[in-house]
C-alpha cells in the first residue's frame, strides 16, 4: 500500500493502461515534455513516446474530434482539455458526437474516449478559469460523467474509465491534486455508480461532491462535538448516478444537505434532490438543502472564496436541517 | 478494344450504374418525403452524383468515408446497399442504422463508411482522428472526408487542414462546392473563389476540379490517394459541382437567379458520363442494360423499405451506452 497524491494516483492509473493497452494513445496540449498543465503526465511521455503521448495545437474542439476518430478505428483515447472552462469551446464534439454516435449509428461504432479535464474552481483565477460545469454534461444520455474526490477513488475510477468502451467525462478538481491517499499496490478499478460512504452518520445525509468533499467531513466532525451525527456521501459518477444509496442513507437519516462547487441554479443538487423526492419523500424530517457555488460569475481574487461552500456554511446547513 | 480497355470499361458502365442509382435512389426520396414516409429533413445530392461515385472509385474497399447529412449518395458510391439506406430514410429496423439515425445519419462500417453527420464540419476532424489512427496502426488505408462550400467556412474545417498537414495523416478533404449553403451562395460566404486556395496555406497539395466530370474527379482522387499511401499526407479537392434541388425537403430554398438554375440544368453530369463512355467504346445498348438494372434495383429497395417494420417504443433506450 503506497500513499499517493490524486495528481500520482491519475498519473499511476494513466501509466498502467498504456502499458497494458497498446492501442492507447492521449491527446492534448502540454501533455508532452512539459508534463502536463498540472503535472499529471509527469514521465509518460518519456516512456512512451510521442506517438502516445501527442501534444497537438490550441483547439479543443477538433483535438476531441480527433479523439473521436481514433476511437471509433481501434484506438482508446484520452483527450486532455487544459481548464474545465474550455469545454465551451469543445461542445459539438462532446455531447452532439462522442455522445450520441454509437446510438444514433445503430451501435455499430463505439467510442472508448475519455476527456478529462481540471476543475481550478479555487484558486481565483476568475471567472474563465473557474467553473465546475459537470451539470451539463449530466444532462446529457450517452456521456459517463465521473467526478473523484480523492487519491484512491480517482485512480479506481480512471482505470475503469480508461476500459469502458463509452465515452467518459472525467472531472479533477486541482484543489485535490496535492490530497493523499493510500492506494493499493495491486491492480484494482472501482465501478461506475457506486458511491461512497466517506463517513458514516445517523442524523443528516451530507452528499458532497469533487472538491467539496473535505470540507463536508471537516463540518461532519465539528457537527459531532454538537451531537449531531453527519453521514458524508461521496456519489464518485454522476452518470450513472447511485440513486439507491443516497436514498438509503436518507431513508435512515431523514434529512439531507447536497454541495458542490457548481452554480446553485440547475446544478447537480437540484437533480438529486428531485431524485430523492421521488425515492424517498415520505422520510424527510426537513426540506433537502442546497449548499453550493452562487449563481454569479467567479470573481477574480480573494472574493472566489465566498462564491463556493466551505465549513462554515455546511455546518450552517447542518444547523438548519435540525431545527 | 483491347483486353485491357474492355476490362476498364466494364468497371467504367458499373460507374454508370452506381450514378445512374444515385439519381434514382435521391429522385425517390423526394417523392418518399412528399408523401411523409420520410419524416425530418432530406437533403438529396441530385446532379453531384460524379464526385461521390468518382472520388470513391479511386478508394479501396477498406478505405474510410465520412460525409455530412448529404451523404446517401456517398453511402452509395461507398457500396453500401441501397435497401438498408432506402429503410434508413425511412427510419426502419432493417435501415443500416437499425432506424435510429434516418436521413442524415448514415453509417455503414462493415463497408468502410463511418457515417454522415448532422453538425456542418464536425465530421472533419473525426475523420481526421481516423485518418492518424490509420497512421499509427500502419493499415494501409487513406480517409476521403467529403463536405461542402458552407463546413468550408467553419473553424474545424481550418484546425484540421493544420493538423493534418502538421502530422501528415492521409487524409483526402473532397469539399462539394455545390454554390450555396442553404439559400447563401459562395459569393456571400466566400472571400475567395476557390476553397481549394485555403489548403495551400496549410502547405496541402489542393486541386479545384470539375465536380461533374466523373473522370476529374477520380484522376483527382487518385493522385491524393497515392501521396497519401506513400506517406506524403493529406489532400484537398474542391469538386465545382451544382445543386439543382432545394437545400432540403424541409426547407423553401429559392434560388436568388433563377437563369442560373437554369444554366445548372445544362451541366447533368449523367448525360455526361454516358457520352464519354460511348466516346469510349461502349454501345448504347451496354449503358440502357445498366439504368434497368439500377431501376431494378432502387424498385426493390423501396419495396424492402416500406414493408420493414418501425421500431417499436420498447427499443428505445437500447444503444444509449454500449455493454463493456
Amino acid at each position: 500500500m503506497a500513499v499517493l497524491t490524486m495528481r500520482e494516483a491519475i498519473t499511476e492509473a494513466l501509466r498502467e493502461e498504456l502499458r497494458q493497452q497498446p492501442n492507447l494513445v492521449l491527446l492534448g496540449q502540454d501533455i508532452g515534455a512539459y508534463g502536463g498543465t498540472f503535472g499529471v503526465y509527469r514521465g509518460l511521455f518519456d516512456e512512451f513516446g510521442p506517438d502516445r503521448v501527442r501534444d497537438g495545437p490550441l483547439c479543443e474542439s477538433s483535438t476531441v474530434g480527433f479523439g473521436i476518430g481514433l476511437a471509433i478505428t481501434g484506438m482508446r483515447c484520452v483527450v486532455e482539455l487544459e481548464f474545465m472552462d474550455f469545454v465551451t469551446v469543445a461542445m459539438d464534439q462532446i455531447v452532439n458526437q462522442a455522445g450520441k454516435m454509437h446510438y444514433f449509428m445503430g451501435g455499430q461504432l463505439t467510442v472508448p474516449l475519455v476527456v478529462r479535464t481540471p476543475i481550478v474552481s479555487r484558486m481565483g483565477m476568475g471567472p474563465q478559469h473557474s467553473q465546475s460545469l459537470e451539470a451539463w454534461f449530466m444532462h446529457v444520455p450517452g456521456l459517463k460523467l465521473a467526478i473523484p474526490s480523492n487519491a484512491y477513488d480517482a485512480k479506481g475510477l480512471m482505470k475503469t474509465a480508461l476500459r469502458d468502451n463509452n465515452p467518459v467525462v472525467f472531472l479533477e478538481n486541482v484543489k485535490l491534486y496535492g490530497t493523499k491517499a493510500e492506494v493499493p499496490d495491486e491492480d484494482y478499478r472501482i465501478p461506475f455508480g457506486q458511491a461512497r460512504v466517506m463517513r458514516p452518520g445517523t442524523d443528516v445525509t451530507l452528499v458532497a461532491i469533487s472538491g467539496t468533499v473535505p470540507d463536508a467531513i471537516a463540518a461532519a466532525e465539528d457537527a459531532d462535538k454538537e451531537n449531531v451525527s453527519v453521514e458524508v456521501i461521496d456519489p464518485r459518477t454522476l452518470n450513472p448516478l447511485d440513486v439507491e444509496t443516497l436514498a438509503g442513507s436518507l431513508r435512515k437519516t431523514g434529512r439531507m444537505i447536497i454541495t458542490h462547487d457548481a452554480y446553485r441554479t440547475c446544478g447537480v443538487a437540484a437533480e438529486i434532490s428531485q431524485r430523492m423526492m421521488e425515492e424517498a419523500f415520505d422520510y424527510l424530517n426537513a426540506p433537502i438543502q442546497r449548499v453550493t457555488g452562487l449563481d454569479v460569475p467567479v470573481p477574480s481574487g480573494q472574493l472566489h472564496h465566498s462564491v463556493v461552500p466551505d465549513k462554515n456554511k455546511l455546518l450552517g446547513a447542518i444547523r438548519n436541517v435540525m431545527n | 478494344m483491347s483486353a485491357a480497355t474492355a476490362s476498364s470499361l466494364k468497371e467504367e458502365l458499373a460507374l454508370y450504374n452506381r450514378m445512374v442509382l444515385i439519381r434514382m435512389f435521391e429522385d425517390k426520396a423526394v417523392e418518399l418525403f412528399g408523401q411523409g414516409l420520410i419524416t425530418g429533413s432530406t437533403h438529396p445530392c441530385i446532379a453531384q452524383e460524379a464526385t461521390s461515385v468518382g472520388a470513391c472509385a479511386a478508394l479501396r474497399p477498406d478505405d474510410l468515408v465520412l460525409a455530412t447529412y448529404r451523404g446517401h449518395g456517398i453511402a452509395l458510391a461507398k457500396g453500401s446497399d441501397p435497401r438498408h439506406v432506402l429503410a434508413e430514410l425511412l427510419t426502419r429496423t432493417t435501415g443500416c442504422c437499425k432506424g435510429r439515425g434516418g436521413s442524415m445519419h448514415l453509417c455503414d462500417a462493415a463497408k468502410g463508411f463511418l457515417g454522415t453527420n448532422a453538425i456542418v464540419a464536425a465530421h472533419i476532424p473525426i475523420a481526421g482522428g481516423a485518418a492518424l489512427s490509420a497512421k499509427l496502426r500502419k493499415t494501409g488505408q487513406v480517409v476521403a472526408c467529403f463536405f461542402g462550400d458552407g463546413a468550408s467556412c467553419e473553424g474545424e474545417f481550418f484546425e484540421t487542414l493544420n493538423m493534418a498537414a502538421l502530422w501528415k495523416i492521409p487524409l483526402i478533404l473532397i469539399c462539394e462546392n455545390n454554390g450555396y449553403a442553404i439559400s447563401v451562395p459562395t459569393r456571400l460566404s466566400q472571400c475567395t473563389p476557390d476553397i481549394a486556395d485555403r489548403a495551400r496555406g496549410f502547405g496541402i497539395p489542393a486541386a479545384t476540379v470539375d465536380g461533374n466530370d466523373l473522370f476529374a474527379v477520380r484522376d483527382a482522387t487518385a493522385e491524393a490517394v497515392r501521396r497519401a499511401r506513400d506517406g506524403g499526407g493529406p489532400t484537398l479537392i474542391e469538386a465545382k459541382t451544382v445543386r439543382w434541388e432545394r437545400h432540403s425537403g424541409f426547407s423553401s430554398g429559392k434560388y436568388d437567379n433563377p437563369e442560373e438554375a437554369q444554366r445548372w440544368k445544362k451541366v447533368d453530369p449523367i448525360p455526361r458520363f454516358r457520352k464519354q463512355l460511348l466516346d469510349l467504346g461502349a454501345s448504347s445498348g451496354d449503358l440502357d442494360a445498366e439504368e434497368r438494372s439500377a431501376r431494378e434495383i432502387i424498385d426493390e429497395a423501396v419495396e424492402f423499405a416500406k414493408s420493414s417494420p418501425l421500431p417499436g417504443p420498447e427499443s428505445l433506450y437500447e444503444g444509449t451506452f454500449t455493454e463493456n
